[in-house]
Protein backbone atom coordinates (compact mmCIF):
# COMPACT_ATOMS: atom_id res chain seq x y z
CA UNK A 1 0.00 0.00 0.00
CA UNK A 2 1.09 3.61 -0.15
CA UNK A 3 2.17 5.60 2.14
CA UNK A 4 -0.54 7.18 3.86
CA UNK A 5 0.57 11.05 3.25
CA UNK A 6 1.28 10.30 -0.23
CA UNK A 7 -1.96 8.82 -0.77
CA UNK A 8 -4.10 10.81 1.15
CA UNK A 9 -2.53 13.85 -1.10
CA UNK A 10 -2.58 12.36 -4.22
CA UNK A 11 -6.16 11.05 -4.53
CA UNK A 12 -7.89 13.13 -2.80
CA UNK A 13 -9.65 14.49 -6.26
CA UNK A 14 -11.17 11.09 -5.65
CA UNK A 15 -13.02 12.70 -2.54
CA UNK A 16 -14.39 15.39 -4.74
CA UNK A 17 -15.36 13.33 -7.81
CA UNK A 18 -17.17 11.23 -5.55
CA UNK A 19 -18.99 14.22 -4.14
CA UNK A 20 -19.78 15.46 -7.79
CA UNK A 21 -21.44 12.39 -8.80
CA UNK A 22 -23.31 12.11 -5.48
CA UNK A 23 -24.70 15.48 -6.43
CA UNK A 24 -25.55 13.88 -9.85
CA UNK A 25 -27.13 10.61 -8.61
CA UNK A 26 -29.21 12.48 -6.08
CA UNK A 27 -30.79 14.67 -8.94
CA UNK A 28 -30.68 12.13 -11.67
CA UNK A 29 -30.38 8.66 -10.73
CA UNK A 30 -32.48 7.53 -7.49
CA UNK A 31 -32.43 4.26 -7.54
CA UNK A 32 -28.54 4.39 -7.10
CA UNK A 33 -29.50 5.76 -3.64
CA UNK A 34 -32.22 3.00 -2.82
CA UNK A 35 -29.81 0.28 -4.03
CA UNK A 36 -27.49 1.39 -1.49
CA UNK A 37 -29.51 1.83 1.27
CA UNK A 38 -33.33 -0.32 0.85
CA UNK A 39 -35.14 1.64 3.63
CA UNK A 40 -34.09 5.17 2.36
CA UNK A 41 -36.80 7.52 1.42
CA UNK A 42 -34.36 10.54 0.39
CA UNK A 43 -31.43 11.85 0.28
CA UNK A 44 -31.19 15.53 -0.53
CA UNK A 45 -28.56 18.39 -0.74
CA UNK A 46 -29.22 20.36 3.10
CA UNK A 47 -28.04 23.97 3.94
CA UNK A 48 -24.07 24.28 2.37
CA UNK A 49 -22.52 22.71 -0.71
CA UNK A 50 -18.58 23.84 -1.04
CA UNK A 51 -17.17 23.58 -4.17
CA UNK A 52 -13.78 24.27 -5.65
CA UNK A 53 -12.03 25.71 -9.03
CA UNK A 54 -8.73 25.02 -9.54
CA UNK A 55 -7.55 27.27 -12.22
CA UNK A 56 -4.25 28.25 -13.50
CA UNK A 57 -2.57 27.13 -10.61
CA UNK A 58 -4.83 28.96 -8.04
CA UNK A 59 -7.71 27.77 -6.01
CA UNK A 60 -10.86 29.53 -6.22
CA UNK A 61 -13.37 27.88 -3.42
CA UNK A 62 -17.17 29.15 -4.09
CA UNK A 63 -19.76 28.15 -0.35
CA UNK A 64 -23.57 27.86 -1.08
CA UNK A 65 -25.16 28.49 2.36
CA UNK A 66 -29.04 28.53 3.36
CA UNK A 67 -31.76 26.19 3.10
CA UNK A 68 -32.38 24.29 -0.09
CA UNK A 69 -28.34 25.35 -1.14
CA UNK A 70 -28.84 27.31 -3.82
CA UNK A 71 -28.46 24.64 -6.81
CA UNK A 72 -28.54 27.14 -9.74
CA UNK A 73 -25.14 28.94 -8.43
CA UNK A 74 -23.63 25.16 -7.74
CA UNK A 75 -24.63 23.74 -11.19
CA UNK A 76 -22.98 27.58 -12.51
CA UNK A 77 -19.89 27.32 -10.64
CA UNK A 78 -19.68 23.03 -12.22
CA UNK A 79 -19.91 24.30 -15.44
CA UNK A 80 -16.88 26.92 -14.87
CA UNK A 81 -15.14 23.72 -14.26
CA UNK A 82 -15.36 23.39 -10.13
CA UNK A 83 -15.93 20.22 -8.51
CA UNK A 84 -17.50 19.69 -4.61
CA UNK A 85 -15.53 19.54 -1.95
CA UNK A 86 -18.35 19.50 0.81
CA UNK A 87 -21.74 18.66 1.05
CA UNK A 88 -24.25 18.82 3.91
CA UNK A 89 -26.69 16.10 3.48
CA UNK A 90 -30.27 15.24 4.92
CA UNK A 91 -30.68 11.73 4.84
CA UNK A 92 -34.85 10.07 5.72
CA UNK A 93 -35.27 6.87 6.52
CA UNK A 94 -38.96 6.00 7.50
CA UNK A 95 -40.01 8.87 9.61
CA UNK A 96 -36.63 9.58 10.85
CA UNK A 97 -33.78 12.38 9.70
CA UNK A 98 -30.28 12.64 9.54
CA UNK A 99 -28.45 15.50 9.22
CA UNK A 100 -24.63 15.77 8.35
CA UNK A 101 -21.73 17.47 6.65
CA UNK A 102 -19.32 15.10 4.15
CA UNK A 103 -15.74 16.42 3.33
CA UNK A 104 -14.19 15.38 0.34
CA UNK A 105 -10.61 15.69 0.83
CA UNK A 106 -11.16 12.85 3.78
CA UNK A 107 -14.73 11.64 3.89
CA UNK A 108 -14.92 12.50 7.40
CA UNK A 109 -18.37 13.16 8.82
CA UNK A 110 -18.97 16.42 10.71
CA UNK A 111 -21.79 17.88 12.70
CA UNK A 112 -23.95 14.19 11.74
CA UNK A 113 -27.41 14.97 14.04
CA UNK A 114 -29.38 11.67 14.41
CA UNK A 115 -33.35 11.13 15.45
CA UNK A 116 -33.88 11.60 18.37
CA UNK A 117 -32.36 8.53 21.26
CA UNK A 118 -33.39 7.96 24.52
CA UNK A 119 -32.39 10.07 27.40
CA UNK A 120 -29.35 8.80 30.10
CA UNK A 121 -31.08 9.42 33.67
CA UNK A 122 -29.18 6.68 35.40
CA UNK A 123 -25.40 4.96 34.59
CA UNK A 124 -27.53 1.76 33.50
CA UNK A 125 -29.09 3.59 31.00
CA UNK A 126 -25.58 4.33 28.92
CA UNK A 127 -25.50 1.41 27.73
CA UNK A 128 -28.72 1.45 25.76
CA UNK A 129 -28.14 4.48 24.68
CA UNK A 130 -25.17 4.30 23.43
CA UNK A 131 -26.08 1.24 21.27
CA UNK A 132 -28.97 2.95 20.06
CA UNK A 133 -26.66 5.83 19.13
CA UNK A 134 -24.05 3.71 17.35
CA UNK A 135 -26.94 2.15 15.05
CA UNK A 136 -28.03 5.27 14.26
CA UNK A 137 -24.18 6.79 13.36
CA UNK A 138 -23.64 3.24 11.52
CA UNK A 139 -26.74 3.88 9.18
CA UNK A 140 -24.87 6.75 7.63
CA UNK A 141 -21.57 5.07 7.52
CA UNK A 142 -22.95 1.98 5.83
CA UNK A 143 -24.48 4.70 3.47
CA UNK A 144 -21.91 6.45 2.25
CA UNK A 145 -19.96 3.48 2.22
CA UNK A 146 -21.99 1.47 -0.16
CA UNK A 147 -22.70 4.96 -2.18
CA UNK A 148 -18.81 5.03 -2.21
CA UNK A 149 -18.07 1.69 -3.33
CA UNK A 150 -20.66 2.27 -5.86
CA UNK A 151 -18.93 4.88 -7.67
CA UNK A 152 -15.52 3.63 -7.41
CA UNK A 153 -16.10 0.55 -8.90
CA UNK A 154 -17.59 2.74 -11.49
CA UNK A 155 -14.46 5.16 -11.42
CA UNK A 156 -11.74 2.37 -12.05
CA UNK A 157 -13.83 0.98 -15.20
CA UNK A 158 -13.94 2.47 -18.70
CA UNK A 159 -17.53 2.83 -17.91
CA UNK A 160 -17.05 6.11 -16.13
CA UNK A 161 -15.65 8.08 -19.22
CA UNK A 162 -17.73 6.16 -21.61
CA UNK A 163 -20.83 6.48 -19.99
CA UNK A 164 -21.20 8.39 -16.39
CA UNK A 165 -18.97 11.63 -17.55
CA UNK A 166 -20.85 12.09 -20.30
CA UNK A 167 -24.14 12.00 -18.39
CA UNK A 168 -22.66 14.04 -15.88
CA UNK A 169 -21.41 16.58 -18.25
CA UNK A 170 -24.79 16.47 -20.05
CA UNK A 171 -26.54 17.32 -16.57
CA UNK A 172 -24.02 20.32 -15.59
CA UNK A 173 -24.88 21.91 -19.01
CA UNK A 174 -28.36 21.71 -18.89
CA UNK B 1 -27.32 14.01 37.80
CA UNK B 2 -25.95 11.71 35.94
CA UNK B 3 -26.68 13.02 32.55
CA UNK B 4 -25.22 16.45 33.91
CA UNK B 5 -22.29 14.57 34.10
CA UNK B 6 -21.87 13.11 30.53
CA UNK B 7 -23.25 16.29 28.89
CA UNK B 8 -20.29 18.68 30.77
CA UNK B 9 -17.68 15.82 29.79
CA UNK B 10 -17.46 17.24 26.44
CA UNK B 11 -19.09 18.75 23.26
CA UNK B 12 -18.05 16.19 21.33
CA UNK B 13 -18.69 12.89 23.15
CA UNK B 14 -20.67 9.86 21.80
CA UNK B 15 -24.03 11.10 23.27
CA UNK B 16 -23.75 14.41 22.15
CA UNK B 17 -26.73 16.21 19.92
CA UNK B 18 -23.91 16.52 17.16
CA UNK B 19 -20.85 14.54 16.37
CA UNK B 20 -17.57 14.59 14.46
CA UNK B 21 -16.23 11.16 13.18
CA UNK B 22 -12.76 9.77 12.18
CA UNK B 23 -12.70 6.65 10.75
CA UNK B 24 -10.35 4.00 10.84
CA UNK B 25 -9.60 0.87 9.93
CA UNK B 26 -7.62 -1.46 12.69
CA UNK B 27 -5.02 -3.75 11.25
CA UNK B 28 -5.73 -6.80 13.16
CA UNK B 29 -6.37 -7.56 16.64
CA UNK B 30 -4.59 -7.78 19.90
CA UNK B 31 -3.12 -10.92 20.95
CA UNK B 32 -5.04 -13.22 23.10
CA UNK B 33 -6.44 -12.69 25.45
CA UNK B 34 -7.33 -10.31 24.18
CA UNK B 35 -9.22 -7.85 26.74
CA UNK B 36 -6.46 -8.57 29.13
CA UNK B 37 -4.20 -6.89 26.19
CA UNK B 38 -6.67 -4.10 25.80
CA UNK B 39 -6.51 -3.60 29.92
CA UNK B 40 -3.04 -3.59 29.78
CA UNK B 41 -2.57 -1.32 27.36
CA UNK B 42 -5.32 1.10 28.87
CA UNK B 43 -4.19 0.99 32.21
CA UNK B 44 -0.17 1.49 30.97
CA UNK B 45 -1.02 4.50 29.00
CA UNK B 46 -3.76 5.78 31.42
CA UNK B 47 -3.92 9.54 31.64
CA UNK B 48 -1.15 11.15 34.19
CA UNK B 49 -2.61 14.15 36.16
CA UNK B 50 0.02 17.19 35.54
CA UNK B 51 -1.43 19.47 37.38
CA UNK B 52 1.71 19.64 39.86
CA UNK B 53 4.42 18.99 37.56
CA UNK B 54 5.66 21.47 35.28
CA UNK B 55 4.67 19.73 31.94
CA UNK B 56 2.79 21.63 29.77
CA UNK B 57 0.72 18.31 27.91
CA UNK B 58 0.06 15.14 28.68
CA UNK B 59 -2.07 12.74 26.64
CA UNK B 60 -3.18 9.12 27.53
CA UNK B 61 -6.80 6.66 27.88
CA UNK B 62 -9.44 7.66 30.57
CA UNK B 63 -12.90 5.76 31.04
CA UNK B 64 -15.81 6.61 28.89
CA UNK B 65 -17.86 7.11 32.04
CA UNK B 66 -15.76 8.92 34.41
CA UNK B 67 -13.02 10.72 32.26
CA UNK B 68 -11.76 12.44 35.35
CA UNK B 69 -10.88 9.04 37.39
CA UNK B 70 -10.00 6.40 35.01
CA UNK B 71 -11.12 3.10 35.36
CA UNK B 72 -11.11 0.16 33.17
CA UNK B 73 -11.44 -2.35 35.94
CA UNK B 74 -14.59 -5.29 35.91
CA UNK B 75 -14.13 -4.45 31.87
CA UNK B 76 -16.04 -2.00 32.24
CA UNK B 77 -14.76 -0.53 28.68
CA UNK B 78 -16.93 -3.30 27.15
CA UNK B 79 -20.38 -2.09 26.00
CA UNK B 80 -21.98 -4.52 24.27
CA UNK B 81 -19.93 -5.38 21.34
CA UNK B 82 -17.54 -2.71 21.43
CA UNK B 83 -14.43 -1.30 22.95
CA UNK B 84 -15.31 2.01 24.30
CA UNK B 85 -13.22 4.71 26.13
CA UNK B 86 -11.57 8.09 25.65
CA UNK B 87 -8.78 9.42 24.81
CA UNK B 88 -7.66 12.73 27.21
CA UNK B 89 -5.26 15.55 26.02
CA UNK B 90 -4.86 17.63 28.95
CA UNK B 91 -2.99 21.26 28.48
CA UNK B 92 -1.95 23.98 30.42
CA UNK B 93 -1.99 27.30 28.27
CA UNK B 94 -0.42 29.81 29.74
CA UNK B 95 -1.28 33.11 28.52
CA UNK B 96 1.54 34.84 26.69
CA UNK B 97 0.98 38.13 28.67
CA UNK B 98 1.85 36.35 31.70
CA UNK B 99 4.72 34.61 30.27
CA UNK B 100 5.76 38.41 29.03
CA UNK B 101 5.28 40.16 32.71
CA UNK B 102 6.85 37.30 34.63
CA UNK B 103 9.99 36.71 32.49
CA UNK B 104 10.48 40.85 32.59
CA UNK B 105 10.46 40.77 36.27
CA UNK B 106 12.79 37.99 36.30
CA UNK B 107 15.21 39.43 33.65
CA UNK B 108 15.57 42.59 35.87
CA UNK B 109 16.17 40.54 38.89
CA UNK B 110 18.85 38.55 36.94
CA UNK B 111 20.60 41.98 35.61
CA UNK B 112 20.19 44.10 38.83
CA UNK B 113 22.15 40.50 40.87
CA UNK B 114 25.06 40.10 38.24
CA UNK B 115 25.15 43.77 37.86
CA UNK B 116 25.28 43.78 34.13
CA UNK B 117 23.41 45.78 31.31
CA UNK B 118 23.03 42.99 28.86
CA UNK B 119 22.27 38.94 29.39
CA UNK B 120 23.46 36.38 26.63
CA UNK B 121 20.87 34.82 24.68
CA UNK B 122 21.46 31.68 26.48
CA UNK B 123 20.82 33.22 30.02
CA UNK B 124 17.54 34.99 28.22
CA UNK B 125 16.33 31.53 27.25
CA UNK B 126 17.32 30.18 30.23
CA UNK B 127 15.12 32.59 32.10
CA UNK B 128 12.39 32.25 29.87
CA UNK B 129 12.07 28.00 30.47
CA UNK B 130 12.70 28.55 34.05
CA UNK B 131 9.57 31.08 34.39
CA UNK B 132 7.19 28.71 32.23
CA UNK B 133 8.17 26.41 34.53
CA UNK B 134 7.47 27.81 37.76
CA UNK B 135 4.25 29.29 35.78
CA UNK B 136 3.26 25.67 34.40
CA UNK B 137 3.44 24.22 38.42
CA UNK B 138 0.52 26.96 39.40
CA UNK B 139 -1.84 26.90 36.19
CA UNK B 140 -4.04 23.60 35.99
CA UNK B 141 -4.02 21.81 32.45
CA UNK B 142 -7.33 22.03 30.59
CA UNK B 143 -8.88 18.57 29.77
CA UNK B 144 -10.11 17.84 26.74
CA UNK B 145 -11.77 14.39 26.06
CA UNK B 146 -12.12 12.21 22.69
CA UNK B 147 -14.30 9.34 22.78
CA UNK B 148 -14.11 6.20 20.57
CA UNK B 149 -15.53 2.87 19.93
CA UNK B 150 -13.51 -0.21 18.73
CA UNK B 151 -15.23 -2.85 16.81
CA UNK B 152 -12.68 -6.00 17.20
CA UNK B 153 -15.17 -8.25 15.17
CA UNK B 154 -15.28 -6.06 12.02
CA UNK B 155 -11.66 -4.18 12.70
CA UNK B 156 -13.01 -0.87 12.37
CA UNK B 157 -12.90 2.20 15.53
CA UNK B 158 -14.72 5.37 14.71
CA UNK B 159 -13.05 8.65 16.88
CA UNK B 160 -15.21 11.52 17.72
CA UNK B 161 -12.87 14.10 16.23
CA UNK B 162 -12.09 15.69 12.92
CA UNK B 163 -9.34 17.66 14.90
CA UNK B 164 -5.57 16.93 13.07
CA UNK B 165 -3.71 17.38 16.53
CA UNK B 166 -6.38 15.16 18.18
CA UNK B 167 -6.32 12.52 15.18
CA UNK B 168 -2.47 12.55 15.76
CA UNK B 169 -2.32 11.99 19.00
CA UNK B 170 -5.17 9.02 19.07
CA UNK B 171 -3.03 7.05 16.09
CA UNK B 172 0.56 7.13 18.39
CA UNK B 173 -0.99 6.79 21.57
CA UNK B 174 -3.04 3.92 19.95
CA UNK B 175 0.58 2.39 18.29
CA UNK B 176 2.17 2.54 21.54
CA UNK B 177 -0.38 1.02 23.82
CA UNK B 178 -1.54 -1.90 21.58
CA UNK B 179 1.06 -2.56 19.00
CA UNK B 180 -1.20 -2.09 16.26
CA UNK B 181 -1.77 0.57 13.21
CA UNK B 182 -4.78 2.57 12.81
CA UNK B 183 -5.43 3.63 9.10
CA UNK B 184 -7.52 6.28 8.37
CA UNK B 185 -9.93 6.31 5.87
CA UNK B 186 -9.75 9.06 3.30
CA UNK B 187 -10.66 8.60 -0.29
CA UNK B 188 -7.48 6.13 -1.29
CA UNK B 189 -7.36 4.01 1.57
CA UNK B 190 -11.49 3.48 1.50
CA UNK B 191 -11.56 2.44 -2.00
CA UNK B 192 -8.11 0.28 -1.43
CA UNK B 193 -9.50 -1.37 1.67
CA UNK B 194 -13.15 -1.36 2.50
CA UNK B 195 -14.63 -1.30 -1.09
CA UNK B 196 -14.34 -4.88 -2.27
CA UNK B 197 -12.25 -4.40 -5.77
CA UNK B 198 -10.15 -6.87 -6.88
CA UNK B 199 -6.47 -6.90 -7.42
CA UNK B 200 -6.62 -5.74 -10.54
CA UNK B 201 -8.77 -2.61 -9.68
CA UNK B 202 -7.15 -2.00 -6.89
CA UNK B 203 -3.67 -1.76 -10.09
CA UNK B 204 -6.40 0.81 -11.81
CA UNK B 205 -7.33 2.58 -8.63
CA UNK B 206 -3.11 3.67 -8.63
CA UNK B 207 -3.47 5.18 -12.41
CA UNK B 208 -6.46 7.06 -11.78
CA UNK B 209 -5.95 11.04 -12.28
CA UNK B 210 -8.81 13.48 -12.21
CA UNK B 211 -12.02 13.91 -14.55
CA UNK B 212 -12.73 16.92 -16.57
CA UNK B 213 -16.14 17.27 -16.21
CA UNK B 214 -16.59 20.33 -18.43
CA UNK B 215 -14.96 20.05 -21.99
Amino acid sequence: MLDVAVSYNRYKFLGYEFLTWLWFVMENRQEILKESDKELVSLDIGNCIVLENNKNDSIESITIKGDKAGLEEGILSLQKGAVVTELNLIYKAGNNEWRFNIKGENLNISSLKTPETGHVETKEDIEGVLLEKVFLYEKIFVLMNNLYKHFISLRVTNRWEKDVVLQIKKWIAS
Amino acid sequence: MFFAILKNRGIMGILSSSVSVTRYKVKSNPEKPVLEKVYNGLTQNAIQEIDDHPLEKTVGWTSFENPYIPDFEGSSFVIGPYLVFSMRLDRKSIPPKVIQKHYAIEMARQLEKSGRKYLSRNEKKSIKDHVIDVLSLRIPATPNIYDLIWNMEESWLWFFSNLKAANEELETLFSKSFRLSLIRLFPYTTADLISGLSDADRDLLLQLSPTKFTE
